[in-house]
């Protein structure tokens, strides 16, 4: 039989449960992997998460780019990295916030700092 | 007769893929990371390898979690570059071995591994990126032919890291059963310590990552019995990508030597390096 995973501090461990719950938003992040989705997307955000059937906490998540927030509701880390590049946020300012740290403060946290 | 040559495990950091787009191999900051790879490039062309057998994950580009397959194989003579929501990069199209791939298909589901089998398939920076350090392509294209593996280290459960290795040793029956003269790289990725999300974000191990080549060198067996849980808790929730290096151990012979070895960690993620000759 196999072992369950254990819970792990400041770490969200992306399982099918997880997966689940994120369904809505993953796909809409997947559809973003489209040139003209992501038009689509940029043009009218709102629309776009109507389509996707976002719930309304799902939508708030999104409108205030709330990464933390995102991730515990299900969203894919990988799948964040499209929204992330569609919204103009990139890997290391979504992983400050989450954090709670600005990108200035994150960024002194680096080995090297320049390689971006 | 196929024959494996070689084996190289390594990083594939997403952020390599502009880094090498853009013409950054001088730039300080990367600098590091791109020299690592001239001695293995050389070693690579005395080799002379026919065909790269690249064990990567697909992150959400190609696959989406509608269907995540656990293992997937390319069996197709072209692969497209994947457009992972960052815009199609410069690249070349990747070619295949069809016929080669769909030997190791038949030899791996009759060895009890029950492949998804992709006739098409794209392919992104897990693949990209180790291909562009190891063999870079040119407006020609790219100097060997690949066989594209996918492997869900993504979406738990994901399977055992024991399961990855005994995969790489399948791997190896399949191509020594090839009748046809090929001579074979094959590459695990991924890893090594990272962690993308929640306020552990950031959060590296060297000493691991250290331990882990170690390990993965002098003991692949018993590298093999480590849990998802250890990797994940030791190197960050991300490095569990490491299992797939494990396919690539596998498939070498006990004989293997190690030839080159390298660990720079700059941002977010330790990229290490091995590669062995077999």
């Amino acid at each position: 039989m196999g072992q369950p995973l254990k819970p792990i501090p400041d770490t969200s461990i992306f399982d099918l449960r997880l997966s689940r719950r994120g369904r809505r938003l993953n796909k809409m992040c997947e559809a973003l992997c489209s040139p003209a989705e992501r038009e689509a997307f940029k043009r009218d955000e709102e629309a776009f998460m109507t389509r996707f059937s976002l719930t309304e906490d799902e939508k708030k998540l999104i409108r205030t780019r709330d990464f933390k927030g995102l991730i515990e509701a299900g969203m894919n880390i990988y799948a964040m990295l499209k929204i992330g590049s569609a919204t103009g946020n990139s890997l290391y300012k979504m992983g400050a916030q989450m954090r709670g740290e600005s990108y200035e403060e994150f960024l002194k946290t680096r080995n090297i700092s320049g390689a971006v | 007769m196929g024959k494996i040559v070689g084996g190289i495990g390594l990083s594939h950091v997403p952020s390599v893929g502009p880094a090498y787009d853009r013409g950054k191999q001088q730039d300080p900051a990367w600098k590091p990371l791109f020299d690592a790879y001239i001695p293995v490039r050389e070693w690579l062309a005395k080799l002379k390898p026919d065909v790269a057998i690249v064990v990567y994950n697909d992150h959400v580009a190609d696959f989406p979690f509608a269907r995540y397959p656990t293992f997937a194989l390319g069996a197709a003579d072209s692969y497209a570059i994947a457009d992972e929501g960052f815009g199609t990069r410069p690249l070349p199209e990747v070619s295949g071995d069809a016929d080669f791939s769909i030997h190791l298909c038949e030899q791996l589901i009759q060895d009890e591994f029950d492949l998804t089998v992709c006739q098409e398939m794209g392919v992104e920076h897990g693949f990209l990126v180790p291909m562009n350090l190891c063999f870079p392509s040119t407006a020609s294209g790219w100097p060997v032919k690949s066989v594209p593996l996918q492997i869900n280290v993504v979406q738990h459960p994901l399977p055992t890291a024991r399961r990855c290795f005994k995969l790489g040793q399948a791997l190896r029956r399949a191509v020594e059963s090839y009748e046809e003269k090929v001579k074979v790289v094959i590459l695990g990725t991924g890893g090594m310590s990272h962690q993308l999300q929640g306020k552990r974000f950031g959060f590296m191990n060297e000493k691991f990552d250290q331990w882990f080549m170690d390990e993965l060198e002098r003991n692949p067996e018993g590298l093999a019995g480590i849990s998802h849980q250890k990797i994940m808790e030791e190197a960050g929730a991300e490095a569990v990508e490491l299992i797939m290096w494990l396919t690539m151990r596998g498939a070498l012979s006990k004989k293997a030597k190690r030839v080159h070895r390298h660990y720079y960690a700059p941002m977010t993620t330790g990229m290490g390096l091995i590669t062995f000759e077999d």
